[in-house]
């Protein structure tokens, strides 16, 4: 069994917000081994982001953050700020969705990555721009010694997530956490980028955490897939395992929207995603799921094992098989 | 950050849809200061209407018989008197309802003329647009008093405006003067908003149906630029106001006859009572102006944020 | 970048040119300068009025009188003030020096602490000394200037002397009547509350500016892009931050810089200080024709030259900008 190299447990984050305190993650479990790609799958508000920016400490101070995170051994949650300014882009390293946005306009490429590169390395200004082009270049930057000079309006928006890429691998992170990489770019573009990510993962066997509501994006590159409702896990496994025989009712009503080649008529998931400030009772999903009982509204359901997955789901066994999306 | 903060209010709007319009009044009224101003200016407003009742002298009355000038606040002149025994109160009050006056009727002819060329200006684009913003450009960087003396002379010395402005001392040229001056910033708002609505997906959704350019701005941008207009308006008001001030401090302000008098009027005497120490004289049209125009700077502040929120500013 | 420097320069000659004219036209009409002359001189024989039109360039055609006028502009031949025959350079030349002087010191002390007061307030936005600050901003520039000289002056000078038997400062000139020579300790106690007046204002619309300026900043995302480096909190703030708030504000300074020359009127008017205001009021009230001209071309030729330095610096500061 591979390390893992990233723990979570019970993480439960709260927003104070001016309409009451928001529980945006309730209780949330999740592994990551070494050198694997996880795919964590969930809609808007499902606390998939959030999850992931207290693991690198960037929630506001508003925020409440309980529960624990252990990165290669050490403790993030409670950490000093400085402790967590030494695991950020050091140990640990995430991509946003928009590109653009995400670098400064008046820096040059080059600078913004050597900065990454000094902060957490003694490299002399001169090495580090070296180390810059090279990372450009495995990026796939064409003309890495010249863009390396340029300004992020002179690049194209595919140009510029390979950009952002390069900053985070800079110090050879063991996990690289990308949040919506693709959503932002067409869709040729979105499989060149997830081509560098696995090319990466290849050469320096990072850990990728990649968050999506796009289940194509995840069916490409995921080994494994963790998805997320309402704040929790409901269900996780091998991608394999998810896609044949799902066994939680969101995950297959997921897998059942995707439109197929044919004529079928789409099939949604009726409902509409929960108020976090106030969420239904029991299983989020039960407001929304054709195979509710009354138990789904008791107590809030853990994962558990069910064959080669781990569901939340308490009537799983109940259910009748899913159809495979494989 | 922000971004997911407001993911999860805007999941919150099952407790009801409310209108850009309600958003936006909603906005407006959470601004405290706001709303003790609007207050203030609709007291304010209503009194100055009612000025034969609320005050308590004629503007040219005297308070008694002499001795009477530069009497310090008493019974019968509340406010004290001025160089002729005419009580403060009372004139404050008339002035006020002058300034008023000029401040929003010209604020009404700047805005008008402003929206109408910054509209046309900004959607058509081109050599209009570019002259259009060159010139107002210039104008704008010059130094505001300047230009304004400059144009005051200029406007009062040809005759043929004569019927339209009155005379230089009137109360209708300097509402001209300033319904003249203020177009320009308004243009400039105006056609920054016509700008970037321009690019939007219902103008094109309206060019693709055929919609003429006339009716597109009038039926599409102007409507959508209600905002800023009003912002602006509000800021003409108070700029009118100041500048008729300014104005009347160097003594090129209205001189309507009969003793009538504006605020700009009394504040330039303010100058004079300094040195002299009746301070009555300056202290409380000063203070009427201070009050007057920091109330309709934060009506005009929070109409800019009730009209263009920006979610993530200092939440 | 130098081809669009020079560009810009070789436009600003017909545009100063065309203002110039606009200018001319505008006070001709506006000030009537025969008259004005006819009224400061009544004994004036008719062959001296006709010099005067003459000199001036103030034939019945504009355009002609235009070209008149330039020409002796250029070379330097300046007409005298109407009244007593003045020569216009020497008191401009100290009505500007006596402008930069005071605006210059309120400037750079008002731009200096009104951007410290919009950084305190973006950085902990909402907060009470935040709210303190806007709130002052709010206050300071709604308050037009020459209500607070005037407010000033009857607090440091008349009632202070009331009380205290002197004036803290005094309200008006340069130096005591009759001072000859250079005393600095002097002229800034002089300048003190002219200064002081300039510079709220100053220090309010640069907060407000800079606080609007470092808070959109602050909540874009290449500022988590820089957090999520690990960098330190201050490099994060100063090289990420603050060096891009500073952009816009830079341009709006140098633009502001420029309209300083002519700008200072109501100040200068009530502290009677004797800058371009003053000189101005003056020469305008007279329509003192000759004195005129020159000084609007100083205001034309500073306007023109701050606008190109404003755009030089914001392409300069913004590598996104393309100037052409």
């Amino acid at each position: 069994m591979t390390e893992k190299v990233l723990e979570i447990r019970d993480l439960h984050i709260t927003f104070d917000t001016p309409s009451g305190p928001l529980e945006a993650v309730r209780g949330v479990d999740l592994d990551v081994s070494s050198g694997e790609l996880l795919g964590v799958v969930g809609e808007s508000g499902s606390g998939k982001s959030v999850t992931f920016l207290a693991t690198m400490g960037l929630l506001p101070s508003r925020a409440r953050v309980t529960g624990s995170v252990i990165l290669a051994g050490e403790q993030l949650i409670g950490g000093s700020a400085k402790q967590m300014r030494s695991v950020r882009g050091r140990l640990l390293s995430m991509i946003f969705q928009d590109p653009l946005s995400a670098l400064n306009p008046v820096h040059r490429i080059g600078d913004q990555i050597s900065e990454m590169l000094r902060s957490h390395q003694n490299l002399s200004a001169r090495d580090a721009e070296k180390r810059a082009i090279e990372l450009l270049d495995i990026v796939g930057i064409p003309q890495p010694g010249d863009r390396a000079r340029q300004y992020p309006h002179e690049f194209s928006g595919g140009m510029r997530q390979r950009v952002v890429i390069a900053i985070a691998i800079a110090n050879n992170p063991k996990v690289l956490i990308a949040d919506e990489p693709t959503t932002a770019l067409d869709v040729t573009v979105q499989a060149q980028i997830l081509e560098v990510i696995e090319r990466v993962q290849e050469r320096f066997g990072t850990a990728v955490v990649l968050i999506t509501h796009d289940l194509g994006v995840i069916a490409r590159v995921a080994d494994r897939v963790n998805v997320m409702y309402a704040g929790r896990n409901v269900e996780q496994g091998t991608i394999e395992s998810l896609f044949d025989h799902p066994s939680h009712p969101y995950t297959r009503g997921l897998l059942a929207s995707l439109p197929r080649p044919g004529k079928q008529r789409l099939k949604p998931i009726t409902g509409f995603p929960p108020n976090m400030l106030n969420p239904p009772s029991g299983c989020a999903f039960h407001t929304r799921c054709e195979f509710a009982a009354d138990i789904c509204k008791e107590d809030l359901p853990t994962l558990v094992s069910f064959g080669d997955l781990e569901t939340a789901c308490v009537r799983a066994r109940e259910l009748p098989k899913s159809e495979s999306f494989a | 950050m922000h971004g997911l903060i407001r993911e999860f209010a805007l999941i919150k709007q099952d407790s009801g849809i409310l209108s850009p319009r309600q958003m936006a009044f909603r906005r407006f009224v959470s601004h405290r200061a706001a709303v003790v101003s609007c207050a203030i200016i609709a007291f304010l407003t209503i009194f100055v209407i009612f000025a034969p009742f609320t005050a308590r002298y004629g503007v040219n009355q005297s308070v008694q018989g002499p001795p009477n000038s530069f009497l310090n606040p008493r019974a019968n002149a509340w406010l004290g008197t001025d160089d002729i025994g005419r009580d403060l109160y009372s004139r404050l009050i008339y002035g006020v309802r002058v300034s008023l006056l000029i401040g929003l009727a010209s604020a009404i002819i700047s805005v008008t003329l402003g929206a109408l060329v910054g509209a046309v200006a900004g959607f058509r684009g081109g050599k209009f647009d570019d002259i259009m913003m060159r010139v107002t450009d210039l104008f704008l960087a010059f130094p505001f008093l300047v230009t304004l003396l400059v144009v005051r002379n200029v406007l009062g010395a040809l005759p043929w405006l004569r019927p339209i402005t009155g005379d230089m001392s009137s109360v209708r040229f300097i509402i001209v003067l300033f319904g003249l001056f203020g177009w320009m910033g308004v243009a400039r708002i105006v056609r920054g908003q016509v700008l970037s609505l321009k690019e939007r997906e219902f103008v094109e959704a309206a060019r693709a149906v055929g919609a003429s350019r006339r009716y597109i701005i009038a039926r599409h941008l102007l409507p959508n630029s209600v905002g800023p207009i009003m912002v602006a308006l509000t800021f003409s008001v108070v700029g009118a106001i100041i500048g008729e001030s300014t104005l009347a401090f160097f003594g090129y302000g209205p001189q309507a006859g009969d003793g009538a008098t504006s605020l700009g009027i009394l504040v330039g005497a303010a100058k004079g009572a300094v040195q002299t120490g009746y301070w009555w004289l300056a202290v409380f049209p000063c203070l009427m102006l201070i009050i007057i125009a920091l109330s309709i700077n934060f009506i005009g502040d929070a109409l800019r944020d009730a009209t263009d929120p920006r979610l993530d500013r200092g939440v | 970048m130098l081809r669009y420097i020079l560009r810009r320069l070789a436009w600003s000659v017909p545009t100063l040119l065309i203002v110039t004219f606009l200018v001319y036209l505008a006070l001709r009409i506006g000030t009537d300068p025969v008259a004005s002359y006819k009224r400061i001189n009544p004994r004036a024989t008719r062959a001296k009025v006709a010099e005067y039109i003459e000199v001036n360039g103030l034939d019945p055609n504009f355009v002609k009188g235009y070209f008149k006028w330039l020409k002796n502009f250029v070379t330097g031949e300046w007409p005298r003030s109407i009244k007593g025959r003045r020569e216009v350079w020497p008191a401009l030349k100290d009505a500007m020096a006596n402008t930069l002087r005071l605006g210059t010191a309120a400037t750079v002390v008002g731009i200096f602490f009104g951007l410290i007061a919009g950084v305190l307030a973006a950085l902990r936005p909402g907060g009470k000394r935040d709210v303190f600050i806007n709130t002052s901003a709010f206050v300071g520039i709604s308050v037009p200037p020459f209500i607070s000289a005037i407010m000033f002056q009857l607090l440091f000078a008349v009632y202070w002397q009331k009380w205290f038997g002197e004036s803290l400062f005094p309200t008006s000139g340069v130096y005591p009547a009759g001072h000859t020579g250079f005393d600095l300790f002097l002229m800034l106690k002089f300048m003190a509350l002219p200064t002081l007046v300039v510079a709220i204002q100053i220090i309010a619309t640069y907060s407000r500016y800079m606080r609007s300026s470092l808070l959109d900043v602050l909540n874009s995302d290449y500022m988590r892009t820089a957090r999520s480096k690990g960098i330190s909190e201050r490099r994060v703030l100063v090289k990420h931050g603050m060096r891009n708030a500073l952009i816009p504000v830079v341009t709006i300074a140098a633009l502001d810089v420029g309209s300083i020359v002519g700008g200072l009127i109501i100040t200068e008017n009530i502290f009677s200080y004797p800058g371009m205001g003053l000189y101005f009021l003056k020469s305008f009230g007279e329509g003192d024709f000759p004195l005129l001209m020159p000084w609007m071309v100083v205001i034309v030729a500073s306007v023109l030259f701050f606008n190109l330095i404003a755009d030089i610096s914001y392409a300069w500061l913004d590598p996104r900008i393309r100037l052409d």
